[in-house]
């Protein structure tokens, strides 16, 4: 037989990545509307709470340097929020029981959906990020910083596609995963100093912002694009982010099996 | 011969306290290595259930089962790399042209440069879709679908494939196309497990049939053992109308040689030892009741009967009434 001289678990999730990467760019419509859809939140937030700004506190004195960081990590977890939509509709079509009656393992097909994950998100954290510098967002951090938001966009994104996809294979249902993730979506990144100081919003919310991944992911890119050199910081955000991912991920492993034994 | 799918005792529910369904109540079959293998039943009867423990994809809550010799619960992974399974949904990706799902496949199973190209050509002309190798799967018919899917999992030839309900959706030349492309496949020496709703595919193409009916085997044996088991012959008169069908079957309840009549709508349907010896007494005893006779037709069992014989009910009435 000609099958198997390499371990075919070893490779099978670039397989995959490459599978889903060949997907999206078959829909250039669904590769428009994830970059309009930042562009308006850049130009809408931007507009909406220009003298924001203003207010001492703040921090910055322009409010497109302090949203640039917070649309990046909105637009990483709105993505990935929608991950698990894929499973359902492998589910529904039968490709997932083709894949899962082939000699692949079950950590190959999280591998991958990740992988494809962090590869989508950079481009679009890149992207976001040069938006932001042509209509006046500043980096003081250079490189470094942008390097870091782009990395803490991907740590929050590969974390939220985790619990996507361990969902959507839980429930199966396309309309329960359209509900958890816009119930969870949305106030997690209002609970969060995306769009505002958290030295301005009531006790209550600095307060959850605290344990808020989002909150997190933001403060962290924010921090190293403003190039404060707050690094210790920065890094224990990424630290937890990274823990986050990997228990999401795992979840989502396990999720295969619960879901094996409901079929 | 050595079997190459062993199934022994599997029984599997679904739900929770209080609404348990018993998808499998004690399933048992084995398949002759190289044999194409019917498992017929009504819908809900337990085939994909059964399909999907032997393809790894579900576990049974008891009993056991091997393919090809390899333990299906212990060792699930060397399972995988022998079977080739199609389920009832496609299992194309509809967005990758036919020739790169064919390609993903391959690369899972460690195949890759030359050698993937190759044998993924060869796949797309065998099953005739050369011509729409580079189209989109979204793009293909229902058999072109169905044709693909099992190219698709022949690209490590297993020794085993399993379909769960192939035909399902397809026109009758789609078909029969299918059917052809799987009895060339069990003639080239693949163990073929196949499961149908429709009677007549399994009478017509199956080495072997087993009859599965609420979560067992009824019945199994070829389609000839299967009918020539039943010992008789069906006479199924045509009549003017229910009333009097109701009347024959009374009649004919009472006439020698027959062992047990049934009327259903105009016709009735009288199980008989020999038809043809048999014919001229229920004739006169109709005579006798002054009911008079359409049509009257002597059959060989079909495996219509067999069912009715076996499931106690007919298939009709099993696919209308889901257990």
């Amino acid at each position: 037989m000609k099958t198997a001289r390499l371990n075919p678990a070893r490779q099978s999730w670039v397989i995959f990545t490459g599978r889903y990467l060949r997907e999206l760019y078959r829909q250039p419509t669904v590769i428009f509307l994830a970059l309009l859809q930042p562009i308006i939140w850049l130009l809408l937030f931007g507009a909406l709470f220009k003298e924001v700004a203003k207010i001492p506190g703040f921090g910055t004195g322009n409010y497109i340097t302090y949203l640039t960081p917070g649309v990046v990590i909105m637009t990483a977890i709105f993505g990935s929020s929608w991950t698990g939509m894929s499973y359902i509709e492998d589910m529904q079509t039968g490709v997932l029981d083709r894949f899962l009656t082939a000699p692949v393992s079950r950590t190959a097909l999280t591998v991958a959906m990740l992988a494809y994950q962090a590869v989508t998100t950079i481009v679009q954290s890149a992207i976001i990020i040069a938006i932001g510098w042509a209509i006046g967002a500043s980096f003081p951090g250079g490189w470094a910083g942008i390097l870091a938001l782009t990395g803490v966009s991907v740590l929050i994104a590969l974390a939220m596609a985790g619990l996507s996809n361990a969902f959507g294979l839980l429930t199966r249902q396309r309309e329960a995963l359209i509900g958890a993730s816009t119930t969870l979506v949305l106030p997690l990144t209002f609970l969060s100093g995306a769009f505002l100081s958290l030295t301005l919003v009531p006790h209550w919310i600095a307060d959850v912002a605290r344990f808020n991944p989002v909150n997190w992911a933001a403060s962290a890119g924010r921090l190293a694009v403003a190039g404060h050199a707050a690094w210790g910081t920065v890094g224990s955000y990424a630290g937890f982010l990274a823990i986050a991912a990997v228990i999401t991920a795992l979840a989502a492993t396990r999720a295969f099996r619960t879901y094996q034994r409901a079929l | 011969m050595t079997s190459a799918v062993e199934a022994a005792g599997l029984r599997k529910a679904y739900g929770k306290k209080g609404d348990v369904v018993q998808a499998l109540d004690g399933l048992s079959f084995s398949v002759r290595a190289g044999a194409m293998h019917a498992l017929l039943g009504p819908n809900g009867a337990g085939k994909t259930t059964t399909v999907r423990i032997l393809t790894t994809l579900s576990r049974p809550d008891e009993g056991q089962a091997s393919v090809a010799g390899l333990d299906v619960l212990a060792q699930p992974g060397k399972v995988r790399s022998v079977i080739g399974a199609v389920s009832q949904h496609s299992g194309a990706v509809g967005l990758l042209t036919g020739a790169e799902n064919l390609a993903l496949q391959g690369g899972l199973y460690g195949l890759h440069g030359r050698g993937l190209r190759n044998r993924t050509a060869e796949l797309l002309d065998a099953f005739g879709l050369a011509d729409a190798a580079n189209r989109q799967a979204k793009t293909y018919s229902g058999g072109m679908r169905r044709r693909l899917d099992i190219a698709t999992v022949l690209v490590h030839r297993p020794s085993v494939l399993f379909l769960d309900e192939p035909t399902t959706g397809l026109d009758p030349q789609g078909r029969a196309d299918l059917w052809a492309v799987l009895t060339k496949l069990a003639a080239a020496g693949t163990t073929i497990v196949v499961t149908t709703h429709y009677l007549e595919e399994a009478d017509q193409y199956a080495d072997r049939i087993g009859i599965v009916d609420r979560g067992k085997i009824v019945a199994e044996g070829t389609a000839d053992d299967l009918k020539a088991a039943l010992h008789g012959d069906s006479v199924v008169l045509e009549l003017d109308g229910h009333d009097l069908a109701e009347r024959a079957e009374k009649v004919l309840a009472g006439v020698p040689h027959v062992a047990s009549a049934a009327a259903d709508g105009a016709l009735v349907r009288a199980r008989v030892d020999d038809g043809p010896r048999a014919l001229p007494s229920v004739l006169a005893g109709l005579e006798a009741g002054s009911i008079p006779v359409r049509s009257v037709t002597v059959a060989r069992p079909s495996l219509d009967d067999v069912y009715l014989h076996y499931a106690g009910r007919s298939f009709l009435q099993a696919e209308r009434i889901p257990v």
